[in-house]
């Protein structure tokens, strides 16, 4: 809310300067940390991308879909087949993504803005369980049910042949003969991320921004002032609808590899996740949000006894012992428990997330200078 | 003003309204002139808010209809598409937008009137638009609401969420306004302010309906003063004959002071 309240030209301008400087340098970062390895850091962007899409939805309107991750799988399963038909540059994947996911929130988004509140969430749902399904069973000839939708060596690509593209080994996302695996699949992905967090910019300092939000907070005064909010929510709908198929066609540029478990309820619950983790209609929230949550799923489900073992090892046996029993079920498999009570701690002593928490942090930093 | 029929901008034609078995609204007509202040009085529970519910298109009468510039108010009308003719309404419990800034509030009502409603204004940047800015900082100022422009408009007092209301409606430059108890919770100074601001925007042509508990305001301003009682008008005139009306004094004016 205060991202819409204010905002200059100036403070815009070096949030963005900032914001580009801190993606291209993760790399750098991101080994301070212990995530300075491409596969993750492409999860960061790719995750940071579907979640600043929902919170273009739900942050600014307040309209909470429940099913968002079925544009993440609309725009893998184009993606890949993209890849199959056509040519395994990103560039038509990305195109093609955008066009059919931004096609199928229409549909979807018509249908479900109907209702408000719990009933749309529910109506969102609902489509995304039925894209899952089909997805799994019914549509197998396009998606290839459970095996998931692979890119093979043998697919047509008209447009590679055309040009006497050679594939050697496994096919892999080329953006004009470099390929998208490892740092320049990351860069890739940055570049994407740079451009949706600068359309996000835009749509937040809007004059459609400010009347999303003023839907948000009285939709009864917006009918009677004339508009109808219709519209408005169909279209920041399905902007969302084109972030999540990006960020389904970016996995896929990664790892050419669609599945339907892309689409299941989980993985828009975790979406939900990362927006409310992070700030609910804050700029940067959601992709702090999604980024703690890869992180979390990452390095803490790789600590296993042996490295806990290790780490207390300056304690004496019997304590050692005991902290590892402590710790053990909160990371390796049960990471899930730790990313609980993070999520517990949050909304309980920061309802806005991990950007009130900064917030809170800047004002009280600032009190004591004073 | 001539006495044509021409003249009147609202015709309410044997209105019919029940909820359940409560005759909430019955056989009601009233005509509006255009540019005149027309105030429906009554006790509590008389009726008053409902029938300017019917003419927002948030109730539907059982039966009659309300002709503004010739479109029927009462059927196949939405919410917005009476505001888009010209038809404002203050509420009697402030319909605001309370998570944004009293300027921003004013703001929108402003752009749907610079771009119509469509317009999406998607590729703009607000903070490029300063007329339309300017425009509702003056408005603000006109309501003496300009100090606290950039506060949310949640945290206001009912007094001002009810001047920032009327902010909005004026900014629209409305044809016909509503105006449910417009006054209520206000401290007697701002009251008068408000009375003189709708008596300054009477010059504009617009026409306006208000319904008042309070005496003061109504004989400020009204020109022609409806009573409404259990849901049947029972008296309308000029004020000076409406305050020595018998009938009238008995149902409501006797408990009121003057």
């Amino acid at each position: 809310m205060d991202a819409i309240n204010s905002s200059s030209a100036r403070k815009d301008n070096l949030a963005m300067i900032i914001f580009v400087a801190v993606v291209l340098t993760a790399p750098l970062w991101g080994k301070l940390i212990g995530a300075g390895y491409p596969d993750l850091l492409q999860k960061f962007a790719i995750f940071g991308l579907f979640a600043i899409g929902f919170n273009l939805l739900f942050g600014l309107t307040g309209y909470l879909s429940f099913g968002h991750a079925v544009f993440l799988g609309v725009g893998s399963y184009t993606a890949a087949w993209s890849f199959k038909l056509l040519s395994m540059n990103p560039i038509p994947a990305v195109i093609f993504a955008l066009l059919l996911s931004g096609l199928f929130a229409a549909a979807i988004g018509y249908v479900s803005l109907k209702r408000t509140g719990i009933y749309f969430a529910i109506l969102t749902l609902a489509f995304a369980q039925m894209g899952y399904n089909l997805a799994y069973s019914v549509l197998t000839p396009i998606t290839n049910g459970e095996t998931g939708l692979r890119v093979l060596r043998s697919d047509p690509r008209i447009i590679d042949s055309a040009f006497g593209v050679q594939i050697e080994g496994s096919p892999i996302g080329s953006f004009f003969g470099i390929e998208m695996t490892g740092y320049s699949g990351f860069y890739f992905c940055a570049a994407m991320l740079i451009v949706g967090f600068y359309v996000a910019l835009r749509v937040f300092r809007s004059p459609f921004g400010m009347k999303l939000v003023a839907i948000k907070s009285n939709q009864t005064r917006m009918e009677y002032t004339g508009y109808n909010p219709k519209p408005y929510l169909l279209t920041v709908f399905i902007i969302s609808g084109m972030y999540a198929g990006l960020a389904g066609a970016l996995m896929v540029i990664v790892d050419p590899l669609a599945g339907a478990e892309r689409m299941q309820w989980t993985a828009s619950g975790e979406v939900v996740l990362m927006t409310i983790l992070g700030g609910v209609g804050t700029l940067v929230g959601p992709l702090l949000g999604a980024a703690v949550i890869k992180y979390f799923e990452n390095i803490f489900s790789a600590i296993n006894e042996t490295v806990l073992q290790a780490t207390f090892d300056f304690l004496p046996a019997g304590l050692q012992n005991f902290m590892v029993a402590v710790v053990h079920p909160f990371v390796g498999e049960g990471w899930h428990l730790t990313l609980g009570v993070l999520f517990m701690i949050v909304i309980i002593f920061m309802p806005g997330g991990i950007m009130e928490g900064i917030r809170r942090l800047t004002n009280w930093v600032r009190r004591r200078k004073e | 003003m001539s006495d044509n029929d021409d003249s009147y901008i609202l015709e309410i034609i044997g209105v019919n309204k029940t909820f359940g078995g409560l005759k909430a609204l019955s056989n009601i007509n009233l005509k509006v002139k255009e540019g005149s202040t027309h105030a429906i009085i009554g006790p509590n529970g008389a009726g008053k808010s409902t029938l300017l519910n019917t003419c927002i298109a948030k109730l539907v009468p059982d039966s009659g209809s309300i002709i503004f510039a010739g479109r029927d108010l009462a059927h196949g009308i939405t919410p917005h598409g009476i505001n888009q003719i010209g038809v404002s309404r203050v509420f009697q419990t402030p319909e605001i937008f309370p998570k944004l800034s009293l300027l921003h509030n004013v703001m929108i009502p402003a752009f749907a009137k610079r771009d119509g409603f469509f317009r999406f204004n998607l590729f703009k940047w607000l903070r490029d638009e300063k007329k339309l800015k300017d425009e509702a900082m003056s408005y603000l100022d006109n309501l003496g609401l300009s100090d606290s422009a950039e506060v949310h408009a949640g945290s206001l007092s009912r007094g001002d969420k009810r001047r920032l209301e009327l902010a909005m409606c004026l900014i629209q430059h409305p044809k016909l306004l509503l105006l449910d108890e417009p006054t209520a919770g206000m401290a007697r100074h701002d009251t008068n302010r408000t009375i003189e601001l709708l008596k300054d925007i009477r010059e504009d042509g617009m026409t306006r309906i208000i319904i008042e508990h309070d005496m003061h305001v109504v004989f400020s301003l009204a020109d022609r003063i409806s009573v409404l009682a259990q849901g049947a008008i029972i008296a309308e005139d000029e004020p000076e004959a409406i305050k020595g009306h018998p009938g009238v004094r008995e149902a409501y004016l006797g408990s009121a002071e003057i």
